[in-house]
């Protein structure tokens, strides 16, 4: 069987999540790939649980990863890394975005937001990137980039030529934000260099 | 060339390529994106109608014409449109129609999950069924061409799945056609009993080459695998059995009605063990068994969910045609984001009140559903688009008293199905309280335009419903507007109409707080914060059930967690001040 490469992207409504999963699943559609990329939108609003599952090789059947065959999770939010961890296979990556959003749900009783997700994962995995996104954004001085900054960290771990990034980036993001934008892909990128 | 397209993007542009003239639909999730995609190429005139049985009767109108045409729909829809669907069959599509349903496996953003495959058999239609977002694009064009040369109308299913995964597809050109015109022939068009009769005949006679049909189209694909194995399958679940048994001979159905059970007969024979893999209803599995075919399906596969590969995998082990692997994983209990009212949505105070007045509320499809869940928890019975009056007048009549009986309806439903609901209450006399909810927008499936908003598909715009004046010409005679904003107005509004046994109507209005999104900016007004001197802790706040309030860090001197809101997202709407018995919470810029 031919090498398929499997993507999870996951957050919370209003983050950005399904915006990213486009940019990716067109910088693999721009690498030659064959590329499927699944999502339910209808109830995802603000708030709401997304997932998005991108996967490209030679020929790509199924859109959705196979339960254990995931190979590189970004996960926007610290809880929702957790919620989809069974996906991982164990030798996957999971980077994990350290932002923390806690649902107005746990407002209720009998409804908890977990204490330390990110621990939660770091044991259960052996490869884990760590990375303070949103902090990054705002010093760029817009909290909008965080996708793109995540962005630019997958891409260390994943073999898509940088220059079809940076395009994709270009042709996707809003007008007049490309400089910005590809300024946070970068920061992305170098933020974890060497520790992987 | 080539792009990377959703499934329903895809049918987009098959409709463009096959020199389709007309679309129309009305919106439901997941069919939503076929007709707003549509609208990219002019050449086709699309137009979304006021509810699913409308748009189905333009479609025949326009194919009647000789244009070709499609209506797109989600599953619930076929029920609304179900009356026209059947009767068309005695008269045919001689332009070329394609019925588009949007199945919802699973129900990710549905009442139920019926299996509209069942339609196609009911009204004798060939049903079409793609897996892929290249299929979705390809099979457009094989559908036309069966419509137009069967005279019938193609069921084109797709699935959630379908509809939104995206894919690579090899786009083509358009090819133009003209519109041949309308060539009367009463008794072809005109379905009395007399002519009905002898169109039966017709029907079943027609039904009988599209066996035919189905026996030879290349939609219909063997793929010999090493193994001895043989699995019948269609649509998304077609893919998964490619993932997970990559060696078995595989019958891909890509017209999955009527069956090709010649085709699948020699099938069978070719294999030593055969398998249906189909998500929802056993449809193919049952019409094999009754051909007297052995096969296994439902034994291992789920009648009711969506399927995933590694929900055809589990079955196959069950089978015993794989070996356990290792198990699965079980997932981790993460707390839950269910969906809650926007901040500023303009529906939250109405299901606030109603709560606090403990009325009997019979609720309706729409954004206001959520007016169900806690802490809101005010919605006592929501079942199909426009059931909320009826279901109100009913129990009404049950109990001799409209009084403490309240239907809340949003303004897409009620110009869907509700407003003969309104006009069987004003004939019955029923003493109930309706609140039509509106917010100037179809809300539930991302902002569409409707018959009260003035605005069509293309932009141009239209002559808006005014609902005071509908509802008045109805024969409802007490009409009260309210500001949804103002919580004090709303609560003593329903409570007098609650009290009366007369017939009224409670118009809301103000506008979504989120689509169209230009209007955004007329809705933000300056937002709130909590003020941490006066706050008690008490949390009455959290009622109002606002992704903008949360718990705070400080707390009050008896240590009580206080509230704060998010001024990012707080759009001042003042819901929540009102509810707060201490005025701590302010507008930003009070001293
Ligand atoms: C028969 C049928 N058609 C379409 C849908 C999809 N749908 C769900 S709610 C809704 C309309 C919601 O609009 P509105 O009543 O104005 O309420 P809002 O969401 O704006 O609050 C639609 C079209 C459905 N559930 N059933």
């Amino acid at each position: 069987m031919s090498e398929i490469k499997n993507i999870l992207l996951v957050g919370v409504g209003g983050q950005g999540v399904l915006l990213a999963s486009e940019l990716l699943s067109d910088a693999a559609f721009k690498s030659d790939f064959d590329v499927k990329k699944s999502e339910v939108h209808g109830m995802a609003q603000r708030g709401g649980v997304v997932s998005s599952h991108v996967r490209f090789g030679e020929k790509v059947h199924s859109p959705l990863i196979p339960q254990g065959d995931c190979d590189v999770m970004l996960a926007f939010e610290q809880a929702e890394a957790l919620r989809w961890l069974h996906f991982m296979k164990s030798s996957g990556v999971v980077i994990v975005n350290q932002r923390v959003w806690v649902p107005p749900i746990a407002l209720m009783k009998g409804f908890e937001y977990p204490q330390d997700p990110l621990g939660m994962v770091q044991e259960r995995m052996q490869r884990v990137l760590k990375i303070n996104a949103q902090q990054m954004a705002e010093d760029l001085g817009n909290p909008k980039v965080e996708n793109t900054l995540l962005l630019g960290t997958l891409s260390t771990v994943i073999e898509l030529p940088v220059t079809i990034w940076q395009d994709v980036i270009r042709a996707r993001v809003p007008k007049g934000t490309d400089a910005l934008n590809l300024r946070a892909f970068e920061l992305g990128l170098q933020s974890v260099t060497g520790e992987k | 060339m080539k792009a990377i397209l959703s499934g329903n993007e895809a049918v987009a542009r098959g409709c463009y390529e096959s020199g389709l003239h007309i679309a129309t639909a009305y919106p439901g999730t997941p069919s939503t994106e076929i007709l707003e995609n549509i609208t990219q190429y002019p050449e086709i005139k699309a137009q979304w109608a006021p509810n699913e049985k409308v748009a189905f009767e333009v479609a025949m109108g326009a194919c009647f014409e000789g244009a070709r045409t499609l209506v797109a729909m989600k599953h619930v829809g076929l029920n609304v449109a179900a009356d026209p669907f059947m009767s068309v069959s005695l008269i045919g599509a001689p332009g070329g129609l394609i019925v588009v349903t949007a199945d919802d496996p699973g129900m990710h953003s549905s009442q139920n999950e019926q299996d509209n495959r069942t339609y196609a058999k009911f009204a004798g239609y060939p049903c079409f069924e793609p897996a892929d977002s290249q299929e979705s694009k390809d099979f457009i064009a094989e559908a036309l061409r069966i419509s137009i040369e069967y005279d019938v109308p193609v069921l084109y299913r797709m699935t959630t799945r379908i509809c939104h995964s995206k894919g690579i597809v090899e786009l083509g050109d358009r090819v133009d056609y003209p519109i041949s015109g309308f060539q009367p022939d009463p008794k072809k068009f005109v379905v009395l009993p007399a002519h009905a009769r002898v169109r039966r005949h017709w029907a079943l006679e027609r039904l009988h080459r599209l066996t035919e049909y189905a026996e030879i189209t290349p939609l219909n694909t063997i793929e010999t695998g090493s193994r001895p194995i043989g699995v019948i399958t269609n649509g998304i679940s077609y893919q998964y059995v490619c993932e997970i048994m990559p060696d078995v001979s595989i019958l891909k159905l890509g017209v999955s009605y009527p069956l090709p059970m010649q085709k699948i007969q020699q099938f069978a024979q070719s294999v030593d063990q055969l398998f249906v893999i189909e998500e929802l209803e056993p449809f193919i599995e049952d019409q094999i068994l009754a051909a007297g075919i052995a096969c296994q399906g439902k034994q291992f596969w789920p009648t009711t969910g969506e399927f995933t590969p590694d929900i055809v995998q589990i079955g196959f082990v069950k089978a015993g045609v794989l070996k356990e692997t290792s198990a699965f994983v079980k997932p981790e209990e993460v707390i839950a984001r269910p969906p809650i009212f926007c901040p500023g949505c303009p529906h939250r105070a109405v299901y606030v009140a109603l709560n606090k007045l403990k009325a009997t509320v019979s609720s309706d499809i729409g954004c206001y559903t959520l007016g169900a869940l806690p802490p809101l928890s005010a919605t006592d019975t929501c079942v199909e688009m426009g059931a909320s009056i009826g279901v109100a007048v009913g129990m009404a009549t049950a109990r001799g008293s409209g009084k403490g009986i309240v239907a809340t309806i949003g303004d897409s439903t009620f110009m869907h199905s509700g407003m003969t609901g309104l006009l069987n209450a004003v004939t019955q006399n029923a003493g109930i309280t309706v609140v039509i909810l509106d917010n100037s927008i179809t809300a539930m499936t991302g902002g569409q335009h409707h018959p009260g908003t003035g605005k069509n598909l293309d932009g141009r715009s239209s002559k808006p419903v005014e609902f005071a004046k509908l509802c008045q010409s109805l024969g409802v005679d007490r009409i009260k507007v309210i500001d949804p904003y103002d919580l004090i107005q709303t609560q003593e509004v329903l409570k007098a109409e609650m009290e009366t046994d007369t017939l009224s109507v409670v118009l809301t209005n103000r506008p979504c707080a989120l689509y169209p999104p230009e209007n955004r900016k007329k809705v933000l007004q300056v937002p709130f914060h909590v003020n941490t001197d006066v706050c008690i802790g008490c949390h009455a706040c959290f009622r109002v059930s606002c992704p903008a309030i949360s718990e705070a860090d400080t707390k009050t001197k008896k240590g009580l967690t206080q509230s704060c809101i998010d001024p990012q997202l707080c759009t001042g709407c003042s819901v929540c001040a009102q509810v707060c018995p201490v005025q701590a919470i302010q507008r930003v810029n009070h001293e």
